[in-house]
């Protein structure tokens, strides 16, 4: 295995615009898939042999499909607001992870393509042909984004950078060119229900486990049901939540909030998994099939609430895309939001009085609250603007006496990927992982410095993951990052044991 | 597709060095998988390996990290049932890098 050295650049006390590194990222690539992992998705097993006309093709198809792209393609001036926002960019340097000149990898094929003046001045306006150089970065550089929409905050257009990588992505898959990471995962959850592949025993397994666990910590028959029809709630979560650390703390915060607050509730094999890789490769037809077990699985086991756990870019597709992909869900409880993130039920419960905190079992940590891409820029909680950064702070000041923020341009809407977002959470990309992570590790280093912070909590999978992997490159210890449900389960009172 | 050589037979391996056909793995393969992780294997780094083999075979997936430290902390102790313990035996994370040598596939998904 031919890797890339994996090096994290030096933590500064506040982040400072990289000397320029030309194509210093262009050799880091994500292993492609192979042609069984593709042709179980659709796709084509290899590059096809016409794939520049295949790909212009297809990029007019979505330019007639998706109205926004045309307009993100057309509207960008330039300006150059984007440039340093991008985390990928701060810890590269690589001038192609400016954001802006990432986009200008298709905006440029689009002008020569599509516009009148690219077709007969290409060289005036910056347009040039689809040659495989191109391509290559194109493949380089749009698995080097992570679909976080930091950058489109500061775009005075409000370019959405993340669906011009999308199209990108959807345009390589069209001929061929997919990546391991994200499309072997699509083909597992397809086939077995969740992205680890976990089969239904084996998850039945996991939880009967974690309930003995349970049982042994706090003395009660605390539950973790499957597939039990007529269970109020559906809970639909991330697959890693069963299987890794730290996310299973969070699993079982959940199953505690609902043992202390006496809701039935279910998850299903069939749909074991929130997460919509689909999302990350801008397919919309893989995000209605991955979605649609969420709809199946609802009807069969009747549930009446439909929640999603810890999972960002879930969050996203559950909030924003759920409804038009797998509604209408006319058939469930009005009370309650459609669909509901697990951190709104918490609170509310809160709210009503119906769960309480001994806040001193979180007395060993001073927290802070790293805010997920796709929940800050991309969905919402609660019925107040920004409900989605007030509600899991909320809970947090409930449960711990401790909290801190980083700096403000860390954090809510303008908060840092954790830098493995956006189906690039994988280990050929490690070195963009890490050095991507580095606004969020400078934004951290100086809570632990200032304060003392000694737990990140998030709500995210792929942020738990990406951390614990990449906060030792930054001399942090592993345990430093968790769920807000972790810290939940920690401090709820059960009752007497 | 790349190939490990053992006691002169080729075992077929994947980009990222893991086994391609788990029914071919015996323990030279697994030293040697062992070795290009840079670990000295050692009777509790066995146990480890041969836990997950005997999970796989009854599940078709890894387990869990609970799963697998509950079951390490009843053979070999409460003190090193703990992901902490292994960690110190597979620095890169037991679920990854033990997968490997044990010639399990990988585990995918926001791992």
């Amino acid at each position: 295995m031919a890797a890339a050295p994996i090096t994290a650049p030096p933590l500064k006390p506040y982040p400072v615009i990289p000397i320029l590194e030309v194509g210093a990222m262009a050799g880091t690539k994500s292993f492609p898939a192979n042609a069984q992992i593709q042709e179980a998705l659709g796709f084509p097993g290899e590059l096809v042999e016409d794939w520049h006309d295949k790909a212009i093709d297809k990029l007019g198809e979505l330019l007639g499909k998706y109205r926004s792209l045309k307009v993100y393609l057309d509207a960008c001036v330039h300006c150059g607001a984007c440039t340093d926002k991008c985390h990928y960019f701060l810890g590269t340097g690589d001038p192609k992870n400016m954001p802006v000149a990432r986009q200008d990898l298709l905006r440029k094929v689009y002008r020569r393509h599509f516009t009148w003046s690219g077709k007969w001045f290409p060289k005036l306006v910056g347009a040039e042909d689809l040659t495989k150089e191109v391509l290559d970065d194109w493949y380089s550089y749009f698995h080097q984004c992570s679909e976080c929409r930091r950058c489109s905050v500061f775009c005075p257009y409000g370019i959405d950078t993340a669906e011009i990588t999308m199209a990108a992505r959807e345009v390589m898959d069209t001929i061929g060119l997919g990546t391991k990471y994200t499309n072997e995962i699509i083909g597992k959850v397809h086939k077995v229900g969740n992205n680890l592949g976990l089969p239904p025993a084996a998850l039945q397994d996991t939880l009967s486990s974690i309930e003995e666990d349970l049982k042994e910590e706090t003395g009660q028959d605390i539950r973790l049901p499957v597939n039990e029809k007529g269970a109020e709630v559906l809970l639909v979560t991330p697959s890693a939540d069963f299987f890794a650390e730290p996310h299973v703390y969070s699993l079982m915060g959940y199953a505690k909030v609902f043992h202390a607050a006496g809701i039935s509730w279910t998850l299903s094999t069939h749909a074991s998994e929130a997460a919509n890789f689909g999302m990350f490769i801008g397919n919309y037809g893989q995000m209605q099939k991955i979605a649609t077990r969420v709809r199946e699985s609802i009807l069969d086991l009747g549930a009446r609430r439909l929640v999603v756990g810890e999972c960002g870019h879930a969050w996203r597709a559950a909030y924003s895309f759920w409804n038009t992909l797998i509604g209408p869900f006319d058939f469930l409880d009005p009370n309650y939001p459609v669909p509901q993130h697990i951190c709104e039920l918490t609170y509310d419960l809160i709210q009503r009085g119906a769960i309480a905190f001994d806040k001193s079992a979180n007395d060993k940590y001073v927290v802070t609250f790293h805010d997920s891409c796709n929940v800050a820029r991309a969905s919402r909680m609660g019925n107040l603007p920004g409900g989605q950064f007030e509600i899991p702070r909320a809970i947090i000041r409930a449960v711990a006496n401790k909290f801190v923020e980083m700096y403000p341009d860390s954090i809510r809407e303008k908060t840092f990927c954790c830098g493995g977002g956006g189906g690039i959470l994988t280990d050929d990309l490690m070195d963009v992982r890490v050095k991507g992570a580095l606004p969020r590790m400078e934004a951290l280093q100086a809570v632990v410095d200032s304060d003392g912070v000694n737990f990140m909590a998030m709500i995210c999978a792929i942020c738990k993951a990406q951390f614990t992997k990449v906060v030792p490159y930054y001399k942090f210890n592993m345990s430093m990052v968790g769920g807000v449900h972790q810290l939940v389960g920690n401090a709820i009172r059960l009752g007497p044991k | 597709m790349a190939a490990i050589e053992v006691n002169g037979k080729s075992y077929e391996v994947d980009e990222e060095g893991y086994l391609v056909n788990l029914a071919e793995w015996n323990e030279d393969v697994g030293k040697l998988l062992a070795e290009g992780e840079k670990i000295e294997m050692t009777p509790s780094h066995w146990e480890v390996v041969n836990f997950l083999r005997d999970y796989y075979n009854e599940f078709q997936i890894a387990p869990a990290v609970r799963v697998l430290t509950k079951a390490i902390g009843k053979k070999l102790g409460p003190e090193k049932g703990n992901s902490q313990y292994l960690y110190e035996l597979f620095p890169y994370g037991p679920a990854k890098q033990a997968c490997k040598i044990a010639g399990l596939p990988k585990p995918t998904g926001c791992i």
